[in-house]
């Protein structure tokens, strides 16, 4: 191991150590561990988004040859004039810190706003709504290529149609639950009920496997010390 | 059982517990059968049945939190579609997923297939930002976005890079994820526009949201540690030179005494929980009696 990796590893190992202090109670050393990371990872996000996104997306559009200085390769592209208008408005966004202009920030939030609601209407309704109760509208019996009714895939299917349309049922409020309507939507809760438990078992496979990496660290760093 | 006792125990006991429940089993390593559901094995049989030379898109999509669940994915996929001589592309939707795809060129190109050329064979084309208007941008034209490789060099002078204009030139696209964007976003903005096959790996916690796209949107997925796990089971059951970079298998084993030990305290729980009340409706009974 070489000593930037041991270094590596005792960071690690520490800021493990103090976050996980937190289980015991709160103390300093879990808050200083928590700062440092707030702060990190900030300044990671900003120099990825610039050297990533900025430079080479950007400025490196607008000027090639001012950015060619840095990333040669750059500097070999033909300017493309049309990047100008997304600097405008990125510029535009920061006059937000300027109140007497902030209210040119609201033009720039307007793209924003418009480009993700238009972009994201017309994808969650195909495959969300559209692609999903194509997905949903399943034969109850299906049969093998024999012509003998496969069991399994069938049976999966009548639990599908089943648990969709009582959970549904739940979620209808126009109308009292009540009689044969009440039984679906009883069954709804049970439904919701199962998917729940999943999700929860889901959770703590997540939370366990977090906690393995973390602890599977701290032995490597054991291990390097003895 | 000393019911009152149980019921007041002090919850950082439990965590004590939790973590020698973990670290045992780290220590002792015991090998625990993993085998491929139809849901990963659907993945694994794409990859094995695209010809050689097919293009594979690999998203990073997820950061240093989720590594223990994510990365085991996406070097079992890395491993496999470089085993198979296929074209991988690698990129990030997050800003944190770059530094994950170095890590995997680290720990599986540079260690297993040194001989593979980068450019010819493999590119790490790196983050943009953007999330899905990222997606949408290179659906139809890569050069949208990636200029340049994460290296600053330009993606004309790229060899594999010649013949790709947009993501409708992917053979696959597998996007391990842990949040937005993820796979659902690679769903919309790529697969269900592009019809191109999507496949997905994700944190545990994801993993149910994404069921109701299997089959018909999603090829297949990866659910937390245990979908890593029975990928990499595929990839030894065909390829057993693998068994030993085989991450999430070897820690399969504390996974499953730590939930064994969730469902005893689950249960010990809900006795203390039901005993109490037993105890408080006879006070109550005793009291009108």
């Amino acid at each position: 191991m070489s000593g930037t990796d041991r270094l590596e590893l005792w960071i690690a190992a520490l800021l493990t150590l103090m976050i996980y202090s937190f289980l015991y109670k709160d103390n300093p050393f879990y808050k200083f561990a928590e700062h440092l990371f707030v702060g990190v990872s900030a300044a990671y996000y900003m120099v990825l988004a610039f050297w990533n996104t900025l430079i080479p997306n950007c400025f490196g559009q607008i000027s090639p040859t001012l950015v060619g200085g840095v990333v040669p390769s750059i500097g070999m592209q033909p300017a493309n004039p049309i990047r100008w208008v997304p600097l405008a408005f990125g510029l535009l966004l920061l006059l937000r810190l300027v109140p007497p202009v902030a209210h040119l920030s609201r033009w720039a939030m307007a793209l924003v706003i418009g480009y993700a609601a238009g972009a994201n209407f017309t994808r969650y309704l195909q495959s969300d709504f559209m692609v999903q109760v194509q997905s949903s509208m399943v034969p109850f019996v299906v049969r093998t290529e024999a012509g003998a009714i496969d069991v399994g895939p069938s049976v999966s299917n009548v639990v599908l149609v089943v648990g969709l349309l009582s959970a549904l049922a739940y979620f209808f409020f126009s109308k009292e639950h009540t009689g044969l309507f009440g039984r679906a939507s009883r069954l709804g809760i049970w439904t919701l009920m199962v998917a729940f438990g999943a999700a929860f078992g889901y959770t703590v496979m997540a939370r366990v496997s977090l906690l393995i990496g973390r602890l599977q660290q701290l032995g490597d760093w054991i291990g390097s010390i003895f | 059982m000393d019911i009152e006792r149980l019921r007041r125990i002090d919850r950082r006991w439990i965590f004590l517990l939790m973590a020698a429940g973990v670290w045992i089993p780290l220590l002792f390593r015991p090998v625990i059968t993993v085998k491929p559901s139809p849901i990963v094995a659907a993945i694994f049989e794409k990859i094995e049945s695209l010809p050689e030379g097919s293009k594979v898109l690999l998203s990073f999509d997820y950061g240093p939190s989720t590594v223990p669940e994510n990365q085991p994915m996406a070097e079992a996929i890395a491993r496999h579609v470089l085993h198979r001589r296929l074209k991988l592309y690698m990129d990030a939707a997050w800003a944190t997923g770059q530094a994950q795809a170095e890590q995997c060129i680290e720990s599986v190109i540079r260690t297993d297939f040194e001989d593979r050329v980068y450019g010819e064979d493999w590119v790490h084309l790196g983050y943009k930002a953007g999330n899905q208007g990222m997606i949408n941008a290179i659906l139809g034209g890569i050069r949208n976005l990636y200029t340049t490789d994460v290296a600053g060099k330009s993606v004309d002078e790229i060899p594999m890079m010649r013949d790709v204009q947009g993501l409708r030139d992917m053979s696959l696209i597998v996007d391990i994820g842990s949040g937005l964007p993820g796979v659902k976003e690679w769903i919309q903005f790529a697969g269900d526009p592009g019809n191109i096959p999507v496949a997905g790996g994700v944190t545990a916690v994801e993993a149910l949201l994404l069921y109701p796209y299997y089959p018909r949107q999603l090829l297949g997925l990866m659910g937390g540690l245990q979908g890593a796990a029975e990928y990499e089971a595929a990839l030894v059951e065909k390829y057993p030179e693998y068994l030993t970079d085989s991450k999430a298998l070897t820690i399969m084993g504390p996974q499953y005494v730590a939930h064994l030990l969730i469902v005893v305290l689950i249960v010990l729980g809900n006795v203390a929980f039901f005993a109490q009340k037993r105890r408080d409706d006879r006070t109550r009974k005793g009291r009108a009696g």
